[in-house]
């Protein structure tokens, strides 16, 4: 009987042991994506180039993230790349005419979607499409335009 | 026993036939055997104090190995992570690096192979002990069958142990990580914790380290008490099949490690 006690009490403490670095893990360490799921409303916005921008990057305004890329196609009848995002519910008064452009954090970090507010009174609704879209800078683009650039200049 | 081919490739295909044979013969037997302790764990569950038993011997036992080789695996990655990370001056995303690395692969896959050392072994040698001094039989005698009595609980006590170890391991580690980056090289606390948690995802991370210690938890039991029932009833025999299940455990756990990391992790 006495033993049974202590491996009772032995295998309590180990289970409670367990839920403890569960909640530490789930707590402390990882956070519960806010962003994904049905909460929230979506954007679309088209880009003649989006670099390596991937599904899941973040969208922020003011460096502050906001949402997340959920989806990226292309268009074969306008040849332009959409970009479906997914925006936290809890921002909600963006105006609808904010531009979006492609920006890349640091000089090997990944791309990201930045939004700039606009001045319009209407916010953006589930389903809209931003209108004034800047693509992703392209560095080969960037460099061959300005050799070629030089080059024409001195002739 | 009918002759052996003469020497040649006849007697080569005859020794490939023949150990493949092994093989499948043995992967069927186990499926076989977890599906009759799939059976018999209604049994198993309706005895709680038998399973509460196993889940003593296999987890709480292997307690203190598990929590000092996570604690100082946790600290290794730290230490490795920060002189590569610290020449890019990165040494910020140590708490990410670390604690990605446990969750994701190290904790689950340390656990396995240490369960299998720790808790395998005993559960093989015991099982095959007693098959060896016909426990098992005498069972049988009193129309007690022993998969019901002896193994049964024991899978499933496994089987609940391994991801609780996992789960203790892998906290531990972060905590060495954390006694290592911060304290001891002087890491910034707010950033080593930031980081982790910006990087790191409940579902996709944590779950997934979890999920995969649930198979491994299995895999690992399957095989201790496998290998045990199934031993050559003599002390040569306990003790290869003591070893036999640590090695194939080892082996398996690894393998299914990869199939499962592509298939949890693998789509994008």
């Amino acid at each position: 009987m006495q033993q049974t006690r202590a491996v009772e009490l032995g295998t309590g403490l180990f289970v409670f042991m367990g839920i403890l670095a569960l909640f530490f893990l789930t707590t402390r360490v990882s956070t519960f994506d806010a962003y994904s799921g049905d909460g929230g409303y979506e954007l679309k916005a088209r880009f003649d180039q989006i670099g390596t921008l991937k599904v899941r990057a973040p969208v922020s305004i003011s460096g502050v993230q906001i949402g997340r890329v959920t989806a990226i196609e292309f268009d074969t009848a306008r040849l332009e790349a959409v970009v479906t995002m997914r925006i936290a519910s809890r921002y909600g008064g963006i105006p609808n005419d904010s531009d979006a452009s492609i920006l890349t954090s640091g000089i090997l970090g990944g791309q990201y979607i930045g939004l700039q507010p606009g001045g319009s009174e209407e916010p953006f609704r589930d389903g809209d499409e931003i209108m004034f879209t800047q693509s992703a800078v392209v560095l080969e683009q960037l460099i061959s335009k300005y050799l070629f650039g030089q080059g024409s200049r001195g002739e | 026993m009918e002759r052996l081919p003469p020497r040649g490739l006849r007697r080569l295909a005859y020794e490939i036939g023949w150990s493949l044979r092994g093989f499948f013969g043995t992967f069927g037997a186990g499926q076989l055997f977890l599906l009759r302790i799939i059976a018999d764990l209604p049994y198993a569950l309706a005895r709680p104090g038998l399973v509460i038993r196993q889940v003593y011997v296999t987890g709480v036992q292997s307690l203190v190995v598990i929590m000092l080789a996570g604690l100082f695996v946790g600290m290794v990655l730290a230490l490795q992570a920060y002189l590569t990370l610290s020449r890019f001056g990165a040494e910020d995303t140590i708490g990410m690096v670390a604690a990605l690395g446990l969750v994701r692969e190290l904790g689950p896959v340390v656990t396995a192979l240490l369960f299998a050392g720790r808790a395998g072994t005993a559960l093989s040698s015991e099982i095959g002990l007693m098959r060896a001094t016909d426990q098992l039989s005498g069972m049988e005698m009193m129309a007690v069958d022993p998969i019901k009595r002896v193994v049964a609980p024991r899978f499933l006590g496994g089987v609940i142990a391994v991801p609780i170890l996992t789960v203790i391991f892998s906290a531990m580690g972060i905590f060495g990580a954390w006694l290592e980056a911060v304290i001891i090289l002087g890491v910034d606390e707010g950033a080593f914790w930031s980081q982790m948690q910006a990087q790191v995802d409940l579902r996709e991370d944590v779950m997934s380290g979890i999920i995969k210690s649930f198979f491994f938890g299995i895999a690992a039991s399957l095989l201790a008490v496998f290998e045990g029932y199934n031993c050559v009833p003599t002390a040569e025999g306990v003790g290869r099949a003591t070893t036999r299940a640590v090695v194939h455990t080892s082996l398996t756990v690894l393998v299914l490690n990869f199939m499962l990391t592509a298939w949890l992790l693998g789509g994008n």
